[in-house]
């Protein structure tokens, strides 16, 4: 009896582990087959029938790339859109949330209201709008541009309302009792409270923000203000057919999430679980 | 007791520090999208004029819109896009859900493997998906033995989108998923076993319906990411392509007639439209749910 049972349980278990164990190669498949290509010649990589290792490690197609793509921009123009984006979606709609959960005052269901609305909005109906703003002000071209959607977030509003809500107002109560007022209960005593929820929504801001591709891509026209994803997006037509080159490009796009992903991988995981739905 | 009563509303009733610290957010959601959702509207009623000028034209844009078959062929390739994705993609993160809520050792591991292409901009996700579905060279082709020309030939240029987008979705579905099925208790599953119910039995008997909330949230949330893809199909189908009109979405014929071509008010019209699709197919879910979707636990 107990000898089968475990032979059943030893089955299952090698079913389960197969099944795991082929997805996880499908989904690495690809990033290997960037870096493998990203190190052969063009005349390897075309290789009929193809050839699985490049046959020397140069780094030539990343020489290539680096030239064609000032990277060093690319970086930092998206990691400075990065931290303003987090800075604003942190501050304003912590301060929005926490009023919104524990204030009461004249016209908050109206002012509520206007964050839903907002957020059942595709983003794309606010483009060209957004984009003229911009535009009459002779502000494209800039980290401003960059950040501009993002200087307020509608879901970031609401998932830390959610969080404040989730804190007992006994509290907020006690915090005023000792004398501080709204503004010092927030800062002091609440604010601290949410630093789960304040760094899922940073993951979730950073990794949508670094993701987008259609607002960089109209803003910013000049490569120098480009984002990685933007930047990224030009060298489809520059090396059509020279895809070592493009996956070298596309490897150094993507190593710095990566890598933040790889330090960080439990938070970005639990954050977007947190923050999912959105 | 009524003098704590009344303190709690002293405490909580703030009428100036409520409105100065939502003060940031509503008027950045004034500024940036209650002011261009209307001037989205008034522009999908106007004509573009040089200098940036608009003159209303009544519904002209939406009766050029509804003549134009590229836009049709459009609102189809959105909507097959949704069709191909949506129910492989969502069966398959329900099913990487559930192995990945094995008590394994590993099972961390595949969770961060499967959820790697999150954080991957889909912009370099696409490029080396372009390569890898190349008609002359790609190792799909060597591969399966196969010689299709996957992103030029109109009839397969969708589905190899199709393919990259459930790629990049199961790790994220997965894992909102796995969380809901966390939450179910262990007690439904014992007492099913000692009825000798199967394994397969509880996934359809236990498991499906008990995370049903989840699973509504999830398929909701693809179905209008779906709805308005754009990145994957601008990356891997340019527009030299010659199955391009087969694989563009709305949302990719909104950039090129706004930003390309220069029609913003036509382009405001299709955004429009996308929007009205989104809502109905939305609208369309929250009626179904009530047929499947169990909320009380």
């Amino acid at each position: 009896m107990t000898q089968s049972y475990k032979k059943q349980v030893f089955i299952s278990k090698s079913i389960i582990y197969l099944f795991l164990i082929l997805g996880a190669v499908i989904m690495i498949f690809p990033f290997l087959w960037m870096i493998l290509t990203s190190f052969k010649t063009q005349a390897e990589a075309m290789a009929v029938p193809p050839k699985f290792f490049p046959s020397s490690w140069k780094a030539t197609n990343f020489e290539r790339v680096t030239k064609s793509l000032p990277f060093t921009n690319l970086f930092m123009n998206t990691g400075l859109m990065i931290v303003f984006r987090i800075v604003c979606a942190v501050a304003f709609s912590s301060m929005a949330g926490f009023a919104f959960a524990k204030i009461n005052f004249r016209g908050k269901t109206v002012l509520f209201s206007l964050v839903l609305v907002q957020m059942m909005l595709p983003s794309q109906i606010f483009i060209i709008p957004q984009y003229q703003m911009l535009a009459k002000f002779g502000l494209t071209n800039s980290i401003f541009a960059l950040v501009f959607p993002g200087l307020v977030s509608a879901f970031g509003t609401f998932f830390l309302r959610q969080t404040y809500l989730g804190i007992p107002n006994e509290i907020a109560e006690s915090a005023y009792i000792e004398g501080c007022n709204k503004w010092t209960t927030f800062t002091k005593v609440m604010f601290p409270l949410t630093t789960n929820s304040v760094a899922a929504i940073s993951i979730f801001t950073a990794v949508f923000a670094y993701s987008d591709l259609m607002w960089p891509l109209i803003c910013n026209t000049d490569l120098k203000m480009m984002t990685l994803s933007s930047g990224l997006s030009t060298l489809n037509g520059q090396f059509t057919t020279n895809y070592p080159v493009l996956m070298a490009g596309s490897l150094i796009a993507m190593i710095p999430m990566v890598v933040l992903y790889l330090l960080f991988q439990r938070r970005f995981i639990e954050g977007i679980a947190l923050t999912g739905g959105k | 007791m009524r003098q704590r009563a009344r303190m709690v509303d002293v405490g909580s009733r703030d009428n100036k520090w409520g409105l100065i610290m939502v003060a940031p957010t509503i008027l950045g959601l004034i500024l940036l999208n209650m002011l261009p959702f209307f001037q989205s509207i008034y522009m999908s009623l106007s004509s573009t004029k040089a200098f940036g000028a608009y003159q209303f034209c009544g519904l002209d844009n939406f009766v050029k819109m509804f003549q134009n078959s590229e836009f049709w062929l459009a609102t189809w390739n959105s909507v097959y896009f949704c069709l191909l994705t949506v129910p492989v993609g969502i069966f398959l993160s329900l099913i990487v859900a559930v192995l990945l809520n094995n008590k394994l050792r590993g099972t961390t591991v595949f969770r961060a493997i499967f959820f790697l292409p999150m954080v991957v901009a889909p912009a370099a996700v696409a490029m080396v998906w372009k390569w890898m579905f190349n008609g002359q060279y790609g190792i799909i082709n060597s591969l399966f033995h196969t010689n299709v020309a996957w992103l030029t030939n109109s009839n397969t240029v969708l589905i190899s989108c199709a393919v990259v987008a459930i790629w990049s979705s199961i790790g994220y579905d997965a894992v909102l998923l796995l969380a809901g099925i966390q939450n179910i208790s262990k007690s439904y599953y014992e007492a099913a076993s000692l009825d000798g119910a199967s394994k397969i039995k509880q996934f359809f008997t236990i498991t499906i319906p008990m995370v049903s909330p989840t699973l509504f949230v999830v398929i909701i949330m693809r179905l209008m990411a779906s709805l308005k893809v754009y990145d994957l199909i601008y990356m891997m189908v340019s527009e030299s392509n010659p199955a391009l009109t087969h694989a563009q979405s709305l949302m990719y014929l909104f950039y090129r007639e706004s930003f390309i071509a220069g029609n913003k008010g036509y382009a405001s019209a299709i955004v429009l439209w996308t929007v009205l699709l989104i809502g109905i197919v939305t609208a369309l879910q929250f009626l179904g749910q009530k047929k499947w979707v169990n909320y009380d636990v």
